[in-house]
C-alpha cells in the first residue's frame, strides 16, 4: 500500500523550498507484488528402445493441495500437418508450470509445421531437440518453467530421447523422469533400465563384482517398466494420480494408450 | 508515337478509369498455366496443369496445401503466389492459435483480398501478378473460391483460371447444374475434362503434368473432415487414365473426329 | 530545535529518532504491489447430459467490507456460452468490454460463423497469459460454460497466469475447497456427467451456493444462476438462495455471535 501514498518529496540532506521536489517518478525498474509462475504439479518420463520410444505423463493438474483436474494432459503429439496430429513424428511432455507448457508445445508445434510446410518432409527429432534449446535460451531471463522431455526415432530408426531444463541446456540420453516425482522415478529408471547396482550373484566382493550385463529392453518390458514406475510414485507423492497417459512412437506411427492411476 | 502515360504506377487512374497495372497484373494471370476448381454439396477439388520451362526442368508447382481444411491453386508468378500461401498459412495458424478454430474460409479469402487491393492503392507498390482458386472446409460446408490481382475475391461453383481457360469455363457452364449433387471422384473427372478443353493442340493430360487437390466432409461438424489431400505423379493416374483419349467413347469421338 | 519548512507537521527527531526512510529508496527497484481491489468470489458449475449449470453470487467485496450487493458475474457470450468472472471486478469489466468487442467483430466479419464456447475459452486464456507475461495481470479466474465443436458439453477454467484446464465440475476461490467436493460427488467423471440429468444438476448447483453463502464470509445469498444447452441460454440474475437453516450454526464454537 505504501506505494500508493509515496507522492511526498524524498528530501536527504537540506531542501529549503518545496519546489525542489520531484516531480516525475523515481527511474528504475517497476517490481509488482505479482508472481507469474505457479506448479502445476505431476510427472512424466520418456525411455528409448532400439526401435521404439514411450513417453509417458500423469494426468493430474494441482494447485497447491488442491486437484483443477483428473485429466489434463501434458504429453503431446507434436508437427503433425492436421489438427488430430494423426501423422505427427515427434512426442513433446513438459511438466512444471502448465500455462508455459502449453506455450512451448503450441511453439513448438507450430514451428514443425511451419518447417514441414517449407521443406515437404517432418522434422527429424535431432533438428527439433536442437530447435527446442533455442526456443527454451531464448526466454533465458525470462523462462518456461517446465522440463521439457521430446521423443521420437532418429535417423537410423532408433528410439531417441531429449531431455531439458527450463533455459534449453539438453542432452540425448536413454531414459529421463521429470517433474514432480523425478526424484523418486529417476533411481528407478536407473536400476530397470541401465542396470545400475545390480551385479551377478557371487562374482566377488568390491572391485571384482561382474555388473550385470546390459540388454536392451523389449517394449512390453518398457511399458511395465513405466506403469510400475507410476503406480509407486502414486503412492509416495500427492500431485502425482488420476491417469496414466503413454505415447509409444514407432516406425508405424505414434499409439496412444491411458490407463487408470489411483485418484486419492 | 503513342505512349501510355498512365501504367507506371498502380495509383494513378487513366481518363478513361482504368488503372492499368492492374489489368497488365491480370495478364500475368492469363499468362500462367489453367487451373480448375469445382465445388459440390460434399467436396471441393483443384485440378491443375502443371508446366517446364524446359525438357531438362521439373514441373512448376500449382497446387499448394495451406492447411488441414484449405488448399489453393495458382495461375500466374509462381514466386507471387508464395508469398500469399506463406501469408494464408500464417493467418491459419494464428486463427488455431488464438481461438482453436479452422479459420473460416471466407475469412482468410477476404484476408488475401484485402492485402491484394492495397498494393493496389500505395506509390511503389506492385500488384500481385497472380490468382488463386482457394478451396476449403469449414463449418459451412465446402468452398471455392476466386481471387484476382485486383484485390477481388468471390465464391464460385466452378471456375477456371489461366491460360485459356475460357475453353474450360465453357465446359464448367454447360455441366453446372450436375455438380452440386457430385461425389468426390466425379467432380475430380469433371476438373479434368474441363483441363483437358483447355489443352493446346499437341498436348495432353499425363501423370506428370496433372496435379489434384480435393478437400471434402465426412459428415456434420468440422471433426470429420476429409483433409485437403494433395495428388501428383503415380497418383493421379487412375484419374487421368479415366479421361484419356479412347477411355470414354463419347467423350473421345468428339475429340479424335 | 529544527525551523525549516519541510520538517513542519513531522516528528520530533530529539523525540521519535530520525525518520525511517528506507521505504522510500528510490536506488533500487520501485516498490509497486498489485493486488486485486474489488472482488467477487466463487464461480461454481457442473456438466450435465445436455449442456452446464453455473453459478455465482452477486457480491463484490472491498475487502472484507461488502462493497456492491448487486453486481452480475455471469456474461453470456453469442448467445451460446457463458463466462463466469472470480476476482478483480474492474479486470471483470475490461474483459466484459473486450468480449463485446469480439462478438461484434466476428458477428460483422462473415455469416454462418460463430465462437463456441471452447474458442472463446481459448482465447480468453490467451489474453490472461499474454497480461501474465507482461507482468500486468487480469486478477481473475473464470469459468467458460457451453456446448464445443462438436456440440458437446464444454467447461473449462483459466486464470490469471494462463493456466487452463477442463473437468466435469469446477469452481472458483473458495469454491474450489468448499463446492467441489461436493459437485465432485454428483458427477466423478465424463460418464457420470452422461447420464446426469439438468435437474440433478441444477439441484446439486444450488446446493452448493448454500454451502458457500454459510461458510464464505465474502459471499451473498442474492446469485445469478444459467444453464447453456443447445437450444441456448438461461439466465437468471436474480435468485435467491432459499431453504436456507441455520440450525447448525448454534452447535459451532465461535460462529457468528456466539463466542463461548
Amino acid at each position: 500500500m505504501s506505494a500508493m501514498f509515496s507522492q511526498n518529496p524524498l528530501m536527504n540532506g537540506p531542501n529549503y523550498s518545496f519546489n525542489q521536489a520531484p516531480s516525475t517518478a523515481a527511474a528504475g525498474n517497476k517490481e509488482h507484488g505479482f508472481y507469474p509462475y505457479t506448479d502445476n504439479g505431476g510427472s512424466t518420463l520418456a525411455i528409448s528402445g532400439s526401435d521404439f520410444t514411450i513417453v509417458a505423463g500423469d494426468t493430474r493438474s494441482t494447485s497447491g493441495y488442491n486437484i483443477n483436474t483428473r485429466y489434463s494432459p501434458k504429453v503431446f503429439k507434436i508437427g503433425g500437418t492436421t489438427s488430430s496430429q494423426d501423422d505427427a513424428t515427434l512426442v513433446l511432455s513438459v511438466v512444471g508450470f502448465a500455462a508455459d507448457g502449453e506455450a512451448l508445445k503450441e511453439r513448438l508445434d507450430a514451428i514443425v509445421k511451419m518447417y514441414r510446410y517449407q521443406h515437404g518432409k517432418p522434422m527429424s527429432v535431432k533438428a527439433c531437440a536442437q530447435r527446442l534449446s533455442t526456443i527454451l535460451y531464448g526466454k533465458r531471463f525470462f523462462p518456461y518453467y517446465v522440463t521439457a522431455i521430446l521423443g521420437g526415432l532418429d535417423e537410423e530408426g532408433n528410439g531417441a530421447v531429449y531431455s531439458y531444463d527450463p533455459v534449453g541446456s539438453y542432452e540425448r540420453e536413454q531414459c529421463r523422469a521429470a517433474g514432480a516425482a523425478a526424484s523418486l522415478i529417476m533411481p528407478f529408471l536407473d536400476n530397470q533400465v541401465n542396470y545400475k547396482n545390480q551385479y551377478i550373484p557371487g562374482s566377488g566382493v568390491g572391485h571384482a563384482l561382474v555388473e550385470r550385463e546390459k540388454i536392451p529392453l523389449g517394449r512390453t518390458e518398457v511399458e511395465d517398466v513405466v506403469k510400475d514406475a507410476f503406480d509407486s510414485a502414486v503412492e509416495r507423492h500427492i500431485e502425482v494420480g488420476d491417469g496414466l497417459q503413454m505415447f509409444v512412437i514407432t516406425k508405424s506411427g505414434i499409439e496412444e494408450k491411458y490407463l487408470p492411476l489411483k485418484r486419492d | 508515337m503513342f505512349r501510355n502515360n498512365y501504367d507506371n504506377d498502380s495509383v494513378t487512374f487513366s481518363p478513361q478509369g482504368r488503372i492499368f497495372q492492374v489489368e497488365y497484373a491480370s495478364e500475368a494471370v492469363k499468362q500462367g498455366s489453367v487451373v480448375v476448381g469445382i465445388v459440390s454439396k460434399t467436396h471441393a477439388v483443384l485440378v491443375a496443369l502443371k508446366r517446364n520451362a524446359e525438357e531438362l526442368s521439373s514441373y512448376q508447382k500449382k497446387v499448394i496445401s495451406i492447411d488441414e481444411h484449405v488448399g489453393v491453386a495458382i495461375a500466374g508468378l509462381a514466386s507471387d503466389a508464395r508469398v500469399l500461401s506463406n501469408f494464408m498459412k500464417t493467418q491459419s495458424l494464428s486463427s488455431r492459435l488464438t481461438y482453436g478454430r479452422a479459420i473460416p474460409l471466407e475469412r482468410i479469402v477476404s484476408a488475401i483480398g484485402d492485402r491484394a487491393q492495397t498494393n493496389t492503392q500505395h506509390y511503389g507498390k506492385r500488384p500481385y501478378g497472380v490468382g488463386l482458386l482457394v478451396t476449403g472446409v469449414d463449418e459451412t460446408g465446402p468452398h471455392l473460391f476466386e481471387f484476382q490481382p485486383s484485390g477481388m475475391t468471390q465464391e464460385m461453383v466452378a471456375c477456371a483460371i489461366g491460360a485459356r481457360s475460357q475453353m474450360a469455363r465453357t465446359y464448367l457452364e454447360r455441366n453446372m447444374e450436375v455438380f452440386v449433387e457430385c461425389g468426390r471422384e466425379e467432380l475430380v473427372k469433371h476438373g479434368l475434362l474441363a483441363l483437358k478443353e483447355s489443352l493446346a493442340q499437341d498436348k495432353e493430360l499425363t501423370v506428370e503434368n496433372c496435379s489434384v487437390g480435393v478437400v471434402g466432409i465426412r459428415g456434420e461438424g468440422m471433426k470429420t473432415i476429409e483433409g485437403f489431400k494433395l495428388y501428383d505423379g503415380q497418383e493421379v493416374k487412375k484419374w487421368v487414365d479415366l479421361v484419356a483419349d479412347g477411355a470414354e467413347a463419347e467423350e473421345a469421338m468428339e475429340v479424335d473426329s | 530545535m529544527n525551523h525549516l519548512p519541510q520538517s513542519w507537521g513531522r516528528p520530533r527527531d530529539d523525540i521519535y529518532g530520525a525518520y525511517d526512510h528506507s521505504y522510500l529508496q528510490s536506488n533500487g527497484p520501485n516498490q509497486h504491489t498489485q493486488s486485486p481491489i474489488v472482488t467477487g468470489t466463487s464461480v461454481i458449475a457442473l456438466k450435465f447430459k445436455d449442456g452446464v449449470v453455473i453459478a455465482a453470487d452477486n457480491l463484490a467485496s472491498y475487502g472484507s467490507l461488502a462493497r456492491f450487493t448487486d453486481v452480475k458475474r455471469l456474461r453470456s457470450f453469442a448467445d451460446s456460452s457463458i463466462v463466469g468472472f472470480g476476482g478483480d471486478v474492474s479486470d471483470m469489466q475490461y474483459l466484459d468490454r473486450l468480449l463485446s468487442s469480439l462478438d461484434t467483430r466476428e458477428a460483422y466479419c462473415s455469416s454462418g460463423h460463430s465462437l463456441n464456447a471452447q474458442n472463446l475459452h481459448t482465447y480468453l486464456a490467451k489474453v490472461f497469459y499474454k497480461r501474465r507475461s507482461e507482468f500486468s495481470p487480469l486478477w481473475n479466474q473464470v469459468l467458460v460454460a457451453g456446448l464445443d465443436a462438436e456440440s458437446k458439453p464444454f467447461l473449462a477454467s483459466a486464470d490469471l497466469l494462463g493456466t487452463t484446464f477442463s473437468a466435469p465440475s469446477l469452481a472458483t476461490g473458495f469454491g474450489a475447497h468448499l463446492a467441489q467436493p461436493l459437485l465432485r460427488k454428483v458427477a466423478p467423471d465424463e460418464d457420470a456427467v452422461a447420464k446426469l440429468s439438468e435437474e440433478e444438476a441444477v439441484q446439486a448447483v444450488k446446493e452448493s451456493m448454500k454451502v458457500l453463502f454459510y461458510r464464505d464470509a465474502r459471499s451473498l445469498d442474492k446469485y445469478s444462476i444459467a444453464v447453456v444447452t443447445k437450444a441456448g441460454i438461461r439466465l437468471k440474475e436474480d435468485e435467491k438462495l432459499e431453504n436456507q437453516s441455520w440450525a447448525f450454526a448454534d452447535k459451532i464454537r465461535g460462529y457468528g455471535t456466539q463466542v463461548n
